[in-house]
């Protein structure tokens, strides 16, 4: 029950009629807290292998429910018991009647239509991906999330237009969702490109980046107050438009600016902000389904975040304001660090034979060169000899929070053998042989023992602590924060050059 | 190549330098492996187990005539006469007090690695026969103190009353003494420890011990072993030592220097203050002792009833265990003479590992190798290096923080009461939702954040709600497919159709994922 004015004079008799078959509101805002608690316990699910399964399951039965109910209240229309006030009787009497009207009876289909062919395309797309293609994948699943926020605002702002009616807060509320939206749309797309290398993923250096961001920032609050304060008409139509172009051109600037090696925390963060986006929405929409969502995929992604930027030692802000790494400005003198040492597939394989424990720190260079499966049968026949091996991950090898796991999963190398930087880093001492495949900065001593590196403080796989050390890698080159790599140098470590795959291969072949 | 391993001709010897398995190591290396009939009885190691490991077992005049004799003790006169001319000796040797078998080796023509003379850098740590088998001996010595102790180590709260934990001190944290501080520590016992090491503090906090400081300078060591202290040291030492004495049930004892007398730690009087029933382990004992009454292989029970241990055979009373070690250290001794792995041995003088542990070639002793200055505890110059890059992480000011808090709130305070009721409402779903949300991804594995990531976007899909509200808001009075109504729906329709893909695109990526992770 609830004291809501409502003109009752508007409501015809078949109009209360008809709200009899809607849908009752607490039965919708139940299935939003069932949702959300099923929602929560999909993520808390994903803590650990044995529930991960169930939890995403959890999750589909919670979206099931909230879109059931939601589309059905959208078809039959939303009603409430309203207390109202009965001008011919003299007293209050109550009602059930709409607070949200029925849509047409066509849409329905409209909704089913769209429906089916996004989940046609989803599923295929889910099931057709490359396991190297996820954080591309991912990117582009944040920027969907992005342009449907931008989608519900400038449908909220058309509807207040067709008639005339515009709340000061909504407003506001519009516009945060369509800026929010807007970034997480064009930087996700960005990242998709830059993913995919279809665009270069170096960071574009535009002079000032900086203030150009907060210039955007500021022109972005100074255009909502206008706007809340004088919505109607042309300039309001002008405003809205402003605000979207420029959220948009934020977020072009904003990932464009950032290199491939800071991807995790890109991605991470582009995934907060898809959250945010949501949340805003829900806002707009005063639903809270899409607050507690939108908050719990925000603070994920801006948890992810943090833990990406501690694992490269590296504030949150200075990535974000984008060109680590690549001014040209390596601070360290050049040294001379010796001659390193080059070893051949054979060899390599003798070592490997030899060995009781064998640790292999992929990195990125292995999703490149599509080595996880050689990867894993190396591994699968090194342990039929009974040679003990594991796998140590840093947390930000490769491009997504995660992604050398998955990659591994997906070669079928067990889980139980593929252990995080913290559980690995005492047991390097204890090691014959280490395979450093496609890693180059996560292995690098430079950041414990030089001050003066850039990656200086950031922890690392201390993989020199093993007797031998094997470095598959295509040629000398720095890693991608262009600090040379003391570890190559080392009298314990042996390069062996080519592409890592290949290099695998023989490796195999040898044993 | 052929390495003999011979059964060692002290009787009271348990151990024997190779095992099973480190056969089949250096049969890997390329080497054909001899084994003495019983050499590996006393660490029940029987000779059929050899065998099948791909030994072959003969008498003591085949082993000894092989090309390498790897064994434990110093070799006697009629070993050294049955060794070939030009053949390698590996054993230990005791290099600085045995100068006379070391010429009588070096006579003999034989190239003589000694165990125990291997230089303290970290490379050749896998090597170090003297670390694993103080290492043993630290064991050892609780266990033998706790034998001969006449009470509990853990304290216990029984029906019959409560019994307190025994006091365990050790005396020198290098291997031993730390491998004595976690047994007694994981017996139960209050653990207590001190060193004329200042550094070495940090190490004996993390094996569960406290650390006792000695109230005068400390000395840094250049070769990892410990150095004779200063009077003024040695003072402040005997003070500590009369105080901890007086308190403690048990004291171990493992101060050795290279080459010289053990230290005396414990002085007659100091034994005198003790509790009757106390147990003092003198690791020291073959070396002069630590303390004042010891006598090396006896137990000797002073006038007020405290018991000193002198067992110089703390090793050798874990045969197995010290077998394996030692056997482990020649394997990997022979790993690094082998670069070819193709059984023959080849030494490299020029390598300062080799050459600290070669002490007689070619008729001449090599004895003493050429300095080689490392330190054993790198761990210093690292700390100033790693608390550089960081200044600014120096904790703030509390008071600033709560005052930072403090403003927060009242700012927060006041943005609501200019907000319309629904918002709050809403902030305070948004807010309890950001909380839990940063408690349950906090809790994620970090194998899982790629799976964590696809589940999030799934369900951001939830946006699709917010697009149905343009269904909703269509003008079913006004022409449809125009103006306003058509924008409305275009929109509607093409988020609908983009936050299903993310809905169902992302649940089945999930799943796909979590399929493919299992259990090895």
């Amino acid at each position: 029950m609830a004291m809501i004015s409502v003109d009752y004079t508007s409501y015809t008799q078949e109009m209360l009629d008809a709200a009899t078959t809607a849908l009752p509101i607490s039965l919708v805002h139940g299935s939003y807290i069932v949702a959300g608690l099923l929602f929560i316990l999909a993520l808390s699910g994903l803590s650990r292998f044995e529930t991960s399964r169930r939890g995403n399951i959890l999750g589909m039965i919670g979206m099931g429910i909230a879109l059931v109910f939601i589309i059905l209240g959208t078809v039959l229309g939303i009603s409430d018991t309203v207390e109202v006030f009965d001008i011919n009787a003299g007293a209050f009497t109550t009602i059930t009647a709409f607070v949200e009207p029925p849509a047409a009876s066509w849409a329905i289909f409209i909704i089913a239509g769209a429906m089916i062919i996004g989940a046609i395309i989803g599923i295929i797309r889910a099931l057709r991906v490359e396991m190297t293609g996820m954080p591309e994948l991912i990117a582009l699943f944040h920027s969907f999330v992005g342009i449907a926020a931008v989608f519900v605002g400038w449908v909220s702002y058309l509807a207040a237009t067709a008639d005339g009616h515009y709340d000061p807060l909504h407003s506001g509320e519009l516009f945060v969702g369509i800026f929010i939206g807007g970034v997480t749309f064009t930087g996700s797309i960005v990242a998709f490109l830059k993913l995919s290398a279809r665009v270069p993923s170096a960071p574009l250096m535009l002079p000032g980046r900086n203030i150009m961001n907060l210039t955007a920032l500021a022109a972005f609050l100074v255009l909502t107050v206008i706007f809340v304060l004088n919505p109607e008409g042309v300039p309001g139509f002008v405003l809205i438009s402003a605000v979207t172009l420029l959220s948009l051109l934020l977020g072009i600037h904003l990932v464009a600016s950032i290199g491939g090696g800071d991807m995790p925390v890109v991605v991470s963060m582009l995934n907060s902000y898809s959250g945010w986006a949501a949340a805003a929405v829900g806002f707009t929409l005063d639903n809270d389904l899409l607050i507690i969502t939108g908050a719990l995929v925000g603070s994920s992604g801006a948890y992810l975040s943090y833990i990406m930027c501690k694992a490269m030692n590296r504030n949150f802000i200075s990535v974000i304001a984008g060109g680590f790494g690549s001014d040209g400005e390596i601070t360290g003198e050049v040294k001379d660090y010796g001659e390193y040492r080059e070893v051949q597939a054979p060899e390599a394989a003798e070592m490997l034979k030899n060995a009781s424990s064998v640790i292999i720190t992929p990195g990125y260079g292995m999703a490149v060169a599509q080595a996880q499966a050689a990867v894993a049968d190396l591994t699968a026949r090194l342990r039929a000899q009974g040679v003990n091996v594991r796998f140590g991950i840093h947390p930000v090898a490769g491009r997504l929070p995660g992604h050398m796991n998955v990659l591994l999963a997906e070669a079928k190398v067990p889980y139980d053998i593929v252990l995080e930087m913290d559980e690995i880093n005492d047991d390097f001492s204890s090691t014959d042989v280490v395979l450093v495949i496609g890693a180059n900065d996560t292995v690098n001593p430079a950041a414990l023992d030089d001050p003066h590196s850039l990656i200086a403080g950031m922890p690392v796989l201390e993989v020199w602590h093993a007797a031998q050390v094997i470095v598959f890698k295509r040629s000398m080159a720095t890693g991608y924060a262009g600090v040379q790599n003391p570890l190559f140098f080392k009298e314990n470590s042996a390069m062996l050059f080519g592409d890592c795959k290949e290099r695998v291969n023989d490796i195999i072949k040898e044993l | 190549m052929i390495i003999g391993i011979p059964l060692e001709s002290d009787p009271r010897e348990t151990r024997v330098a190779a095992t099973p398995k480190s056969v089949d190591q250096l049969a890997k290396l390329g080497y054909e492996v001899l084994v003495e009939a019983k050499a590996g009885a006393k660490a029940a190691f029987p000779d059929a187990e050899f065998e099948q490991a791909g030994a072959r077992i003969v008498g003591s005049q085949e082993v000894w005539g092989a090309d390498i004799v790897c064994k434990i003790n110093e070799p006697l006169d009629s070993e050294i006469a049955a060794m070939k001319k030009g053949a390698y000796l590996i054993g230990l040797i005791g290099a600085p007090r045995n100068p006379e078998l070391l010429e009588k080796l070096a006579k003999a023509h034989i190239k003589v690695l000694a165990m125990d003379s291997v230089p303290r850098i970290s490379r050749a740590q896998s090597l170090d026969v003297i670390s694993s088998m103080a290492n043993i001996g630290g064991y050892r010595a609780v266990i033998e103190a706790a034998n001969i102790f006449g009470s509990f180590f853990t304290g216990q709260v029984t029906a019959a009353g409560k019994v307190p934990p025994a006091k365990v001190f050790v005396s020198g944290a290098g291997v031993a003494g730390l491998a004595a501080i976690g047994t007694a520590n994981s017996l139960g016992a209050i653990v207590r420890a001190t060193d004329i090491r200042a550094e070495v503090a940090e190490e004996v906090k993390s094996m569960g011990a406290e650390f006792v400081a000695v109230e005068a300078e400390s000395q840094t060591s250049e070769d990892g072993y410990a150095k004779e202290a200063t009077e003024d040291y040695a003072a402040a030492a005997a003070r500590m030592y009369a105080e901890q004495a007086k308190e403690m049930d048990i004291i171990i004892t493992t101060a050795l220097i290279p080459g010289r007398p053990a230290p005396r730690l414990l002085t007659a009087e100091m034994v005198a203050s003790m509790k009757p029933g106390s147990v003092i382990v003198d690791m020291a004992a073959g070396t002069g002792g630590n303390v004042e009454g010891s006598r090396p292989d006896e137990v000797v029970t002073t006038a007020n009833g405290v018991k000193i241990i002198g067992y110089t055979d703390l090793p050798c009373r874990l045969p197995t265990q010290a077998s394996q070690l030692y056997s482990q250290n020649v394997v990997n001794l022979m790993k690094l003479l082998t670069p070819e792995k193709d059984g023959a041995l080849v030494l490299d003088i020029d390598d300062p590992v080799q050459r600290g542990m070669l002490v007689a070639m070619d008729g001449e002793v090599m004895w003493p190798p050429p300095v080689v200055a490392v330190s054993a505890a790198p761990k210093q110059e690292e700390a100033p290096v790693a608390a550089q890059p960081m200044p600014e992480k120096k904790p703030r000011d509390k008071r600033i923080t709560y005052a930072v808090l403090a403003f927060c709130a009242l700012a927060f305070l006041a943005l609501f009461t200019i907000s319309p009721s629904g918002l709050i409402g809403h902030f305070m779903v948004l807010m309890l939702s950001i909380v839990i949300g940063f408690y349950v991804i906090g809790n994620v594995s970090h194998k899982l954040h790629t799976p964590l990531m696809s589940v999030t976007n799934a369900i951001s899909g939830i946006i699709l709600v917010g697009c149905l509200l343009g269904l909703v808001l269509v003008d079913q009075n006004t022409a449809l497919f125009a103006g306003t109504n058509l924008a409305i729906l275009m929109l509607s329709v093409c988020g609908i159709l983009l936050a299903s893909i993310n809905v169902f695109g992302g649940f089945t990526v999930t799943q796909r994922m979590l399929k493919m992770f299992r259990k090895g």
